[in-house]
């Protein structure tokens, strides 16, 4: 197997065996679970049967069954499937019961239709994904060969059988682990699990002294948030294009476009950028920001926000329409609402893109703006490109990657070729990002007269969509970076799952430094990154420079490990599993009764020596006595 | 294959082997050191024809498989070779110790014959031929998978055993053998068992037509276990009186002490 990737869940020590099966169709499946003579088998699905409902069957038989291997294709599958939930975050966003019964829930609009759930469903046996490559060819050679029962007859001993190893050290739940995790019976105790973590990235485009936490006098702070993260059901196949990708990458364009404006003429608020990290799992790093600033161990606080512009799914939007989505219980107090909205569709005119309301009254979608409303009545607006449920067809699964938002180049480009190539995905998310930057500026308190020269570059916008979402081992990302980083640069696209990592993760590293590039050095309290910078024409040196930026990372772990509360229900409480080496292999397995027959002759051979050997030697002086030496030998 | 298999492939190698040392070796401590010393001397025969063939390999070329494969020809004949000039050797060192121990001793009688030596000697190079032969294999046989996902047979393990088995009661054999025909000065006796070793060694190459080794190998196995019997003082007739239980009166007629 090239790369197998895991899913957490139930797994022997030793690792699983189970005899081949590749699943031909649903019915097939009676073989695996009811019929078949040499059981536990270890399931080959191609992903066209990866759904819900078998998956669910293969749970409730996991006594007959090892494993399950996916077979990925190369292409996207032509109708949509999500394995996320189909109202997601549904419990730790604003709408509970106490805020608006009639909202909670999902009972307005759904916000994920082709939610299956699958990614939250606990299964026993180990599932790995598999590309399809000519390891996976071998896999079913091996089936066909072997086990393959043919004409009605049952397959005979010895069967091609597969072994995967993906054992995990945590299980129940996060307050059993984390309970676990505390018992100290040895000197150097054993983690069985680690809360998910990583950390936020955020830069204000006026400098922030950020010793001095708390309440700032006098500051008012306009909050531009995006997404960062993103997941599928697999350990490290996590492309997000449209969950999570689209979103951030038109606020990072925004921040650039708006570098030069809000440098020669500083509007009167500041404009804070903040990428979140773990918002897939309930809101990791928005509802630890909201904490931080509650417990004045921000910059700012809460009454520091004049008001909250998110950028959600942009990704995708046909016919070039943006809908902008409210909050409608605390949009009734509040005017500062309805500009921010007339704001945003004045900065459209004139562009290539619409923006609307939806028209009807309608919760939020699951945004970071929601945890922050949870502790204030901010005004604020998430920018989507669906008007009700999810244009995303693909939500939080292995196939939202470049190919699901149309990025294509033309063929025989090299990958610098690839990298420059405008291609339409960007130009549209380039307009996005004008219409957010333009807003945000009027938003802040600038000039109208400026707007004009706010545009967001569609050549940067093609490149950190190109080095997300293609290839991040490129020449572009390679000078932003320190060279300690270099490797984390790959040739395959960024996995945006949020992980337990205590330092950084590669993408909000590559976020935080791409942001520092792009704001650059605006005033006084900075950060200074050394980056490797490009080679110049004549020589094979790089030559790097110091970045002085405002860009900076605050810490994304839910506030529900501070405080303890494994239980809690207002925070996140993910956390991963500890697991060993994760790896699989094939062979043939003999049937019990061949290996119960050679240790039967075993030990039939070894007692019948065993008395054989005592009766001769009993015996031995009448067995051995002619032809004796006389006298001498005692024997 | 499992615990199963592996257990099974064990007793079946080093089934034989256990129980004549638990019985006829374990409580006498001078067997005990013979045995050991006879393992040590086949492991040092084993230690030359290694280097020899190791060699031999690195100046050749590697790439020809025919040349290859007649080294490891030449490389088996080259071990059994050897293997006999160590046990002819170590006749020679135990010749020269029984003097040395009688004049030590204060019995008159030699506290070991030379026919025990044999069949001593014969197991030591039995136990350590058999533990080179077949430890890795039962140490690949605890996994939980066989031998056969690229077209091999799945007998392999068994055929293994049951071929170590049979080389550990060879080496036995053919120790008392050899060491009777030096003592009586027979040397086609002495050749009969080198040849009769390269015989068998050269079997094995018909692997894995398991059926093809083992069986030649299992008749080689019985005729030189009734050379040896009759080369260590038995005849049928004692065998007789053994099997119809007649020996108590052979005993009180013949004034043997018992």
């Amino acid at each position: 197997m090239y790369t197998p990737r895991f899913r957490n869940m139930f797994a022997h020590l030793s690792g699983n065996v189970g005899v081949l099966h590749v699943l031909e169709s649903e019915e097939n499946l009676d073989w695996v679970l009811h019929s078949g003579l040499t059981p536990p088998y270890l399931v080959i699905l191609e992903s066209s049967l990866f759904t819900r409902s078998i998956m669910m069957k293969l749970k409730n038989g996991s006594s007959r069954v090892a494993g399950v291997a996916v077979v990925t294709p190369n292409a996207n599958p032509s109708q949509g499937t999500s394995p996320h939930t189909s109202c997601p975050n549904e419990n730790t966003g604003v709408y509970t019961e106490n805020y608006d019964p009639t909202m909670a829930r999902c009972n307005v609009t759904v916000w994920n239709p082709l939610g299956t759930g699958l990614s939250y469903e606990e299964f026993d046996f180990p599932i790995f994904a598999m590309k399809e490559d000519n390891d996976t060819q071998v896999i079913r050679q091996c089936y066909m060969d072997h086990n393959r029962a043919g004409n009605g007859s049952t397959p005979q001993y010895p069967l091609c059988a597969m072994q995967l190893y993906s054992h995990m050290s945590a299980v129940t739940d996060t307050a059993t682990c984390m309970r676990r995790n505390n018992i100290n019976f040895s000197l150097s105790p054993e983690m069985v699990c680690d809360p998910l973590s990583d950390f936020n990235v955020w830069a204000s485009t006026r400098p922030l002294n950020n010793t001095a936490k708390g309440h700032k006098e006098g500051e008012s702070v306009v909050l531009a948030a995006a997404r960062l993260d993103s997941r599928s059901f697999f350990f490290d196949i996590a492309p997000g294009a449209e969950s999570g990708v689209s979103g951030f990458v038109a606020l990072l364009a925004a921040a650039h476009a708006l570098r030069n404006a809000t440098q020669e003429a500083p509007p009167p608020r500041n404009i804070l950028y903040a990428f979140f990290h773990g918002e897939t799992f309930d809101y990791i790093g928005s509802s630890r920001m909201v904490y931080d600033m509650e417990k004045n161990n921000f910059a700012v606080d809460l009454d520091n926000i004049h008001s909250v512009l998110e950028v959600g799914q942009v990704g995708l939007h046909a016919e070039s329409r943006l809908w902008l989505h409210s909050d409608p219980v605390s949009r009734k107090n509040s005017s500062v609402n309805e500009e921010l909205i007339l704001r945003l569709q004045s900065a459209a005119s004139g562009l290539n893109v619409s923006v609307e309301e939806p028209g009807f009254s309608q919760p939020l979608p699951p945004s970071s703006f929601q945890r922050f409303l949870r502790a204030r009545p901010i005004p604020g607006v998430v920018i989507e490109d669906h008007r009700s449920a999810f244009t995303n067809s693909f939500y939080e699964s292995m196939y939202d990657n470049a190919e699901y938002l149309n990025i294509s180049y033309p063929p025989d480009l090299t990958p610098d070729e690839q990298l420059e190539y405008v291609t339409d995905t960007a130009k549209a998310l380039t307009e996005v990002a004008t219409v957010v930057a333009r807003t945000l500026y009027i938003q802040a308190g600038g000039a109208e007269s400026r707007l004009g020269s706010i545009n967001a570059d569609p050549q940067m916008v093609t490149r950190i969509l190109y080095g997300f979402l293609v290839r991040s081992n490129n020449s572009w990302f390679q000078q932003l970076i320190p060279s300690d980083l270099v490797s984390h640069l790959t040739d395959r696209p960024t996995n945006f799952y949020v992980g337990v990592a205590q330092q950084p993760g590669k993408p909000t590293l590559l976020v935080q430094y791409l942001l520092a590039n792009l704001t650059g050095s605006t005033v006084n309290m900075y950060s200074y990154l050394w980056v490797q910078g490009a080679a110049p024409p004549n020589s094979t040196e790089r030559v790097g420079f110091c970045m002085r930026s405002a860009a900076r990372l605050s810490k994304a772990l839910s506030p529900a490990f501070d405080l303890h509360e494994y239980t809690s229900k207002d925070y996140s409480t993910w956390t991963e599993s500890r697991w060993k080496t994760i790896k699989g292999r094939i062979f043939l397995v003999a049937s019990h009764e061949l290996e119960m027959l050679t240790l039967g002759v075993g030990v039939g051979v070894l007692l019948t020596s065993l008395m054989l050997t005592y009766i001769m030697s009993s015996k031995a002086d009448i067995l051995f006595s002619s032809g004796r030496e006389p006298a001498n030998a005692t024997y | 294959m499992t615990a199963s298999v592996f257990f099974g492939c064990t007793f079946i190698a080093f089934g034989p082997a256990i129980a004549l040392f638990l019985f006829t070796i374990a409580r006498e401590p001078l067997r005990v050191i013979f045995l050991i010393a006879g393992a040590f001397f086949w492991l040092v025969s084993l230690l030359l024809a290694s280097l020899v063939w190791f060699i031999s390999v690195q100046i050749s070329n590697k790439d020809s498989a025919a040349q290859q494969k007649g080294l490891l020809v030449f490389g088996v004949v080259l071990s059994v070779l050897l293997q006999e000039a160590f046990r002819f050797a170590y006749y020679k060192l135990l010749k020269k110790a029984n003097e040395g121990l009688l004049t030590l001793s204060q019995e008159e009688t030699m506290p070991i014959s030379i026919r025990q030596l044999a069949y001593v000697s014969g197991l030591g190079f039995g136990f350590m031929s058999g533990a080179f032969s077949v430890v890795n294999i039962l140490a690949d046989s605890v996994g939980p998978g066989t031998i056969g996902i690229h077209g091999d047979s799945q007998h392999y393990f068994l055929s293994s055993a049951f071929m170590t088995m049979a080389i550990i009661l060879l080496h036995m054999f053919w120790g008392v053998v050899f060491f009777d025909g030096c003592e009586k000065q027979r040397w086609w006796a002495v050749a009969a068992v080198v040849a009769s070793h390269l015989i068998v060694s050269c079997l094995t190459f018909q692997n894995p037509e398991y059926v093809g080794s083992l069986v030649p190998t299992y008749v080689i196995l019985f005729l030189m276990g009734v050379w040896a019997f009759y080369a260590a003082g038995g005849s049928l007739r004692n065998l007789k009186l053994c099997l119809t239980c007649k020996d108590k009166d052979f005993l009180l007629a013949n004034h043997r002490p018992r």
